[in-house]
């Protein structure tokens, strides 16, 4: 009789009732925030410590680049492409101007050819060393980890400088070429700055894998599937790091790329660690390409003879290059005038940002923060 | 004492603590300093360097400027537990000086149960920074506060048992007769499991990385003092090292041999000890990420309390034994 009553009344409750009542918990994690990267807002709900709902909020940083873009001659256009990832400005410059080139099928001296891919690599050298940097830092190693990136970085920001005059919004790339030819001292300065950074390199690499707090922070944490990459167009390392080999210099090779001798890394599982490695592995690949590059540099213009008024024929193009967040497209429709009559920007980040939502249900807080810094996204170009 | 009229002896009382306080204060003061240096020395940079030698006085100058800021209490806020949260917090970390000893005879009372009486004030901060987190009206802070709570409780029961073995074995709980114990050898050598589970633990009681979780720079502003500036703010930061000092007093006192050593004054051989292990706890603190607040509990639950209880059954038995 007793086991009864007893049966019947677990029928009825399906959930197990709480003592008390209890409430989900919204939090938004920035717009001010020290680990949303840029101007982010995530919605999260919160169950306790464990995220029950992720809803990213973006456009604090919106400029309407690409209506702006409309207004502007094509060489007045690249300044702004550097404002859409910041830490890849030399990159932007790089895809926009090959665009432009393709549409008016500009072929451009091989001297430049050689300047772009070397700047390029290194930027996306500083852009990796940044990620890595602040990813480590938003995991609470406070300031150490990310200062010393920084002291790297701070190497290639003055060769930068020293050949455009700036160190973060570059402007340097123009169509037809490079702005100004690189310094008498280029070479040594880079060769300098490899000799200096391997054994560095190398050192982090025996060190990450030591910390045992680093790896149990990361590992299995926010692990992003093959198909769950695809289906969300996640592009660049957080795509490799998922184990899908896509790398837009090799898969349809752009300026002198085929020339090198570079490997895509690829890593399977995608979780954080392995967004964080596939980041430290694509460093000695962007090493190998400078090493191949710079002693080679021909002799020759820095830039194309190129009209004074730039007028694309009429037409439209989509060309992709690979940025150090993934597949930066630019498309550009020309009607014949100075000015674009549309432009539209595919920016990685926008992409890669909107898996969050996906990977963070049912982690705990501290794991947004490591799945947010692990995807490296930079709000100036999801914003744009 | 007990002889003393009683005006006389609460004017003792009232100058052995000011004395405290005021060397509590300049510790505090060069321990923010020291701090500031190590990690800029760790992380390549040079820290302050403008006011005074190598910026000595850069904290007199801070304090200055968080005593003239004006004081803001957010309109959510429970008016009376914010106002009153700072103090429970530095008064908790304050008031085990009592029993600390500095030297042989620098101490202002020791107690019988000086350890125990330390311990049990030591813990009534958490209760601060719970009130802290609760009256900021917050929800990072009541984040912090939660985390902060669950975190000290969790770890004062391995910080306790690894001290268990201690007291077995000089069978007091006197800080005096304890440093007495070890004239020939250190504790460290007979515990070392023993020294290694509380100085881990105490780095979580202090709430310092990697177990700062109750800060979390990145993942909740600051915790449980996101809505505090000013003076409120400062006894935070003062009930912050006050407690690394405390603790790194116990570590002293009870493995390290106190301010016994060979030469220098038992003063010296005491700050000398305490320091390095403030030391330590810096340089841990600039080195290492932070840990999940549940891969936390399990360290503290599934590992540390069951190796502690292991070492007392381990010396409970060598003692038998050797009886």
């Amino acid at each position: 009789m007793d086991l009864q009553i007893h049966t019947e009344n677990l029928g009825t409750q399906n959930k197990p009732q709480a003592a008390f009542e209890t409430e989900d918990f919204e939090v938004s994690f920035g717009p001010q925030h020290p680990s949303t990267h840029g101007v982010l807002r995530l919605q999260l709900t919160l169950d306790g410590e464990v995220v029950i709902g992720c809803v990213p909020h973006i456009g604090y940083l919106h400029r309407d680049f690409e209506k702006i873009c409309e207004n502007r001659t094509y060489t007045q256009i690249i300044p702004y492409t550097d404002r859409l990832d910041y830490l890849g400005a030399m990159n932007n410059n790089f895809g926009y101007c090959m665009a432009i080139e393709k549409l008016m099928g500009l072929a451009i001296p091989e001297r430049a050819d050689y300047i772009r891919v070397i700047i390029a690599e290194l930027n996306r050298i500083a852009s990796h060393l940044l990620a890595v940097g602040t990813f480590v830092q938003d995991l609470g190693a406070f300031g150490t980890p990310l200062l010393y990136c920084f002291r790297e970085r701070e190497k290639i920001l003055d060769i930068f400088e020293s050949t455009c005059g700036s160190r973060l919004t570059y402007n340097y790339y123009r169509i037809g070429g490079v702005s100004a030819d690189i310094p008498a001292d280029f070479q040594k300065k880079v060769k300098e700055f490899i000799d200096y950074f391997k054994p560095k390199l190398k050192e982090y690499e025996d060190l990450m894998p030591l910390n045992a707090i680093l790896l149990v922070r990361t590992k299995g944490i926010g692990i992003l599937s093959k198909e769950k990459a695809l289906a969300y167009a996640v592009t660049g390392p957080n795509l490799r790091a998922s184990g899908v080999k896509f790398d837009l210099r090799k898969e349809e090779p752009y300026s002198i790329y085929p020339r090198f001798e570079f490997d895509i890394p690829v890593i399977t599982t995608g979780d954080t660690w392995d967004r964080l490695r596939i980041r430290m592995d694509e460093l000695y690949q962007s090493l190998r390409i400078i090493e191949q590059a710079i002693d080679n540099i021909p002799q020759g213009e820095h830039i194309a003879k190129v009209p004074k008024i730039l007028k694309p024929p009429a037409g439209e193009i989509y060309f992709r290059s690979e940025s150090p967040r993934g597949e930066l497209g630019f498309y550009v429709i020309s009607d014949g005038s100075t000015k674009p009559y549309r432009l539209k920007c595919r920016a990685p980040s926008f992409c890669n940002l909107a898996v969050i939502s996906d990977l963070v249900k049912g982690v705990k807080v501290a794991d947004v923060i490591a799945i947010l810094g692990s995807l490296d996204v930079v709000l100036g170009e999801i914003d744009r | 004492m007990m002889d003393l009229p009683f005006i006389l002896n609460f004017l003792l009382m009232c100058a052995k603590a000011a004395g405290l306080l005021g060397f509590v204060s300049i510790s505090v003061m060069f321990l923010i300093w020291w701090e500031r240096k190590i990690s800029a020395h760790i992380q390549s940079r040079l820290g302050p360097m403008i006011v005074g030698w190598h910026g000595a006085l850069q904290t007199i100058a801070d304090t200055l400027k968080l005593l003239l800021k004006e004081n803001i209490v957010c309109r959510e806020a429970d008016k009376l537990t914010f106002w009153l949260a700072p103090l429970v917090v530095f008064v908790a970390s304050f008031l085990p000086f009592v029993a600390i000893p500095f030297s042989k005879n620098l101490i202002a009372q020791d107690l019988p149960l000086g350890l125990l009486y330390i311990l049990a004030v030591s813990s009534v901060g958490v209760i601060g920074i719970f009130m802290a987190g609760w009256g900021s009206g917050n929800k990072y802070s009541l984040l912090g506060g939660m985390r902060t709570a669950a975190q000290i409780i969790s770890y004062e029961i391995p910080l306790v048992l690894s001290i268990l073995p201690i007291v077995m074995m000089t069978g007091s709980l006197s800080m005096n007769t304890i440093i007495g114990a070890q004239k020939n050898v250190w504790f460290i050598c007979y515990q070392p499991i023993a020294f290694l589970i509380y100085f881990i633990s105490a780095i979580a009681e202090v709430n310092r990385a990697p177990f700062d979780i109750a800060e979390a720079e990145s993942e909740l502003v600051a915790g449980f003092h996101t809505e505090y500036s000013g003076m409120k703010f400062s006894m935070f930061f003062l009930a912050e090292y006050t407690n690394m000092f405390v603790v790194s007093v116990i570590a002293t006192t009870l493995f390290l041999g106190g301010w016994q050593g060979p030469l220098l004054p038992g003063i010296a051989w005491f700050l000398l000890k305490v320091y390095f292990l403030i030391f330590v706890m810096m340089w841990i603190r600039w080195t290492f990420p932070r840990l999940r607040v549940d891969q936390l509990m399990d360290f503290a639950w599934k590992f540390l309390m069951p190796l502690a209880f292991l070492n007392i059954l381990v010396t409970a038995l060598v003692m038998a034994l050797i009886k």
